[in-house]
């Protein structure tokens, strides 16, 4: 049970992630000015979803700042509190508070100090608005109406009704230590009791279910057949229950029971002991007279008569119209219906379907090209990547999940630099894979960072410069073929070329004649140890550099590009694979085994002509590639395998990597091309210093994937200062 | 016979603690995500009673509940409306929707229980 609650859990943290980007969307469009209902209905029910989950959840600190949340809310979704710019600004700061919240319930953050939003909240339900803010509505009468302020908390589960202790029919003090007298219940449901599906019986039996009893039935009201109303109530019963009873445990029976029903719950003398029937013999008496009195007249039930007719009168047009509407509904439910799946169930899926792949690709193997089998080949291949794409696609998620976090980011950016920044966003329904949104989390807000504060010029160098004061920052998403590209741009100074080459030169980066073109220098901003704001601070220089974030794209198989306009602004593209499953890769041989190198990583393949390689010192060599040389390295010696092959027997492959730039690397041969499923070594090995993984090749042997990173991963073309930050 | 009940919350947590905890007290469960998938499927499933959720996107809780009832097949079904708190003018509200009871969130599954002996046989 536990378990399943804590899955249950961890779907309400999905439901408060998704609402908290619907509240902050919503809230977003109330600030640039959309306060229509739909808006402020849609802000409303996400945060009162968050409540109520949180309550169910028992996260009382949740519960408490979304209740007070939701009330202002409330007040704005009635129209009793006017949404002016001051109101959304104390809204947007509550979503904050409430963000945090939903973080510390779920561990995932320390409890925020809300006190001051709590207050803030408070005066706009009390003022009905902002103090300076245009008016507001006119003011209501008084705050929320909380729930009745009756004494103790028990009262409110029967607020309905006056629940009348007359004692003056019994005349009994209340005031007895001694044993409990029982408790008397008259009960007389109204008219209204019996509408809306409403069933006093069942009441009655709530309390048998307590031990209480029927005592006796008042039929008096019953009119003659002639006159009565099945639709009407006539009896009034009176019910015992044991003293023993708390009478909140009576009076929740009598919950659903409109008002204008008589119940009244009192204690009666203890010398008066109710004897107590057995229960058959209660429910007879309790309903007996009903029965005897139709019977008498040999009619059916009252209640049965007038109902039934009518509803088979009605039946069949109901059904009709139901049937012709079925297809509809049927289309329509299924277009709302969605259902949540376990992502390891999907992972296992993917992995099978790699497997079909990989037998699909063996069978070609071992198919000789004049068998007759061999039309179905194609033919199953397409299957087999159709039902690939749409195992891909269910993995798929818009990217607006790693895209939510982003204003909130930049109204913290803005107040800590003091600069007015806009954000636009664009492609935010570009589906990509799971396993790709959560990681360019982190790039992502370094990407923000970065242009909020070094891209971004403050308003009055923007004035200066003729251009609006407030900066804008672009962020879009868009799918070509089977990349995705992520963009971060902003519209400030753009990169000071001159000043980056003059730091990479001071920091040995570059060596000073170096020549670079403008691409070149734009790239050096991800240099390791790289960067050049004058001051170091609190906002992008935390020891990391844009070189984390070129890493991270790459780790993640993709590439980051960077333009700019000196003057007009800067901007940074992730470009990345659509999955992380599927890797294209160039099948090469190292000391006669089959390994794949990632085909991205690729820059060009040398066949060295002799003298082309060059010993630098006993254990280094370069290969000489039209003027500059490249560090040779030899993946047989890292992995330890036997190779006395010359190198001019052998191909290099240069390979082009974050932490040491171009590097060229000794292969026998290079056997193919294609794309491999990445299979994962993790669970069945301990990492192996540059193995990425392995791959079923089509004749069925296994290839390892190389990882590049860390194979070339050596000081040996300049120090990395900056990696260590 | 197991009594069907179909509980209408847009939240998927609020469904599945529902569906826990009815299905450990002997109950059959179907749901829906909003108003408008609950009408639907009221047709196809004719539970003996609904639990609807009252703040929904498409159609909420009260125009459900009057939906429901305006159709004189369900004139019968009792109908529990489910909301964080209750106040006399909430209930009235319900009552007057057509909502034969209702249950305040969260909820105990004996006090859940309680109420859907009082409404549903």
């Amino acid at each position: 049970m536990s378990d399943e609650l804590d899955e249950i859990q961890a779907i309400f943290f999905e439901e408060c992630t998704e609402g908290l980007t619907t509240a902050e969307e919503g809230l977003s469009a109330m600030q640039a000015g959309d306060v229509s209902a739909e808006i402020i209905a849609g802000v409303f029910r996400a945060v009162h979803s968050i409540k109520g989950g949180a309550g169910a959840f028992g996260h009382t600190d949740l519960t408490a700042f979304a209740h007070k949340f939701e009330n202002v809310l409330d007040e704005v979704r009635a129209g009793k509190i006017a949404p002016t710019p001051g109101v959304v600004k104390v809204m947007l700061s509550s979503f904050d508070i409430l963000s945090d919240h939903v973080a510390a319930a779920r561990g995932t953050g320390p409890r925020p100090n809300d006190a001051a939003t709590l207050v803030l909240l408070e005066q706009v339900l009390a003022n009905k608005g902002v103090d300076g803010d245009d008016a507001g509505a006119p003011a209501a009468a008084a705050p929320a109406p909380e729930p009745t302020a009756a004494p103790a908390g028990e009262a409110d589960e029967f607020g309905f009704v006056p629940v009348g202790v007359s004692l003056d029919d019994f005349d009994a003090p209340a005031s007895e230590p001694a044993p409990l007298g029982n408790w008397i219940v008259r009960f007389g449901p109204s008219r209204a009791a019996l509408a809306n599906a409403g069933e006093p019986l069942l009441v009655i039996r709530e309390v048998e279910s307590l031990g209480g009893w029927i005592e006796s039935v008042d039929t008096s009201a019953l009119p003659g057949l002639r006159d009565l109303d099945c639709e009407d109530s006539y009896f009034v019963w009176t019910l015992g229950v044991p003293g023993e009873v708390e009478q909140s445990m009576i009076a929740d029976c009598f919950d659903f029971v409109p008002p204008d029903s008589i119940v009244e719950i009192t204690r009666a003398e203890v010398a008066a002991p109710a004897p107590a029937p057995a229960a058959e013999e209660a429910d007879e008496f309790g309903f007996t007279p009903v029965g005897v009195s139709l019977d008498d007249f040999d009619v059916p039930a009252p209640e049965a008569a007038p109902v039934a007719p009518a509803l088979k009168l009605v039946e069949p047009a109901v059904e009709e119209a139901a049937a012709k509407a079925a297809p509809e509904r049927a289309a329509a439910a299924e277009a709302a219906q969605t259902i949540r799946v376990d992502l390891g169930k999907l992972d296992l899926l993917l992995n099978l379907v790699g497997e079909l792949v990989i037998r699909n690709s063996i069978l070609a193997d071992r198919l000789s090209p004049a068998d007759q089998q061999r039309v179905e080949l194609p033919e199953l291949a397409r299957l087999t990547r159709q039902i690939q794409d749409n195992v891909m696609s269910l993995r798929a998620q818009p990217i607006k999940q790693a895209f939510s976090r982003v204003p909130r980011m930049l109204r913290d950016l803005s107040t800590e630099t003091g600069k007015k920044i806009l954000l636009e966003t664009t492609g935010e329904t570009t589906e990509v894979d799971k396993g790709v949104i959560e990681k360019i989390g982190d790039p992502l807000t370094h990407m923000i960072r970065n242009a909020a504060d070094h891209g971004l010029e403050s308003a009055e160098e923007r004035i200066a410069a003729g251009k609006s004061p407030e900066g804008t920052i672009k962020l879009s998403a868009e799918q070509r073929g089977a990349r995705i590209f992520v963009r971060v741009s902003d519209n400030g100074r753009g990169i000071d070329r001159e000043r980056v080459k003059a730091k990479a030169i001071e920091k040995g980066i570059i060596p000073a004649d170096a020549q670079l073109t403008n691409e070149e220098i734009d790239q050096l901003i991800c240099a390791p140890g790289f960067s050049t704001a004058a001051t170091i601070s609190n906002i992008s220089g935390r020891g990391v550099g844009m070189d984390v974030v070129r890493s991270n794209v790459e780790a993640l198989g993709g590439r980051l590009e960077i333009s700019s306009t000196p003057g007009q602004g800067t901007s940074f593209t992730m470009v990345l694979p659509l999955t992380l499953a599927i890797l294209d890769g160039m099948i090469v041989r190292l000391a006669g085994q089959r390994f794949v190198l990632p085909l991205s990583n690729v820059l060009e393949t040398v066949q060295p002509e002799p003298g082309q390689v060059k010993r630098t010192s006993p254990d280094s060599e370069v290969i000489d590639m039209r003027g500059s040389y490249v560090p040779v390295k030899r993946a047989t010696e890292i992995f330890g395998l036997n190779d006395d092959r010359a190198i001019e027997d052998s191909l290099v492959v240069i390979v082009e990597s974050e932490s040491a730039g171009r590097v060229g690397l000794v292969v026998d041969t290079i056997d193919d091309r294609r794309e491999v499923v990445i299979k994962s070594l993790d669970q069945n090995l301990h990492p192996i210093r540059g193995l990425g993984g392995a791959t079923i090749l089509g004749d069925g042997s296994i290839a390892l994937i190389l990882d590049i990173e860390a194979l070339v991963a050596s000081p040996t073309r300049y120090t990395p200062k900056g990696l260590a930050a | 016979m197991t009594k069907l009940i179909l509980t209408v919350d847009d939240s998927a947590s609020m469904r599945m603690l529902l569906k826990t905890s009815l299905t450990a007290q002997g109950y059959r469960i179907e749901s829906a995500n909003d108003g408008q998938h609950g009408l639907e499927r009221m047709h196809e499933v004719k539970p003996d009673l609904l639990i609807t959720d009252i703040n929904m996107p498409k159609m909420d809780g009260f125009e459900l509940i009057e939906a429901v009832r305006a159709l004189n097949e369900f004139r019968g079904t009792p109908i529990l409306v489910l909301s964080t708190e209750f106040s006399d003018e909430k209930k009235t509200r319900a009552r007057e929707a057509g909502a034969t009871g209702w249950i305040t969130k969260p909820f105990e599954a004996t006090k859940l229980g309680a109420a859907i002996r009082r409404v549903c046989p």
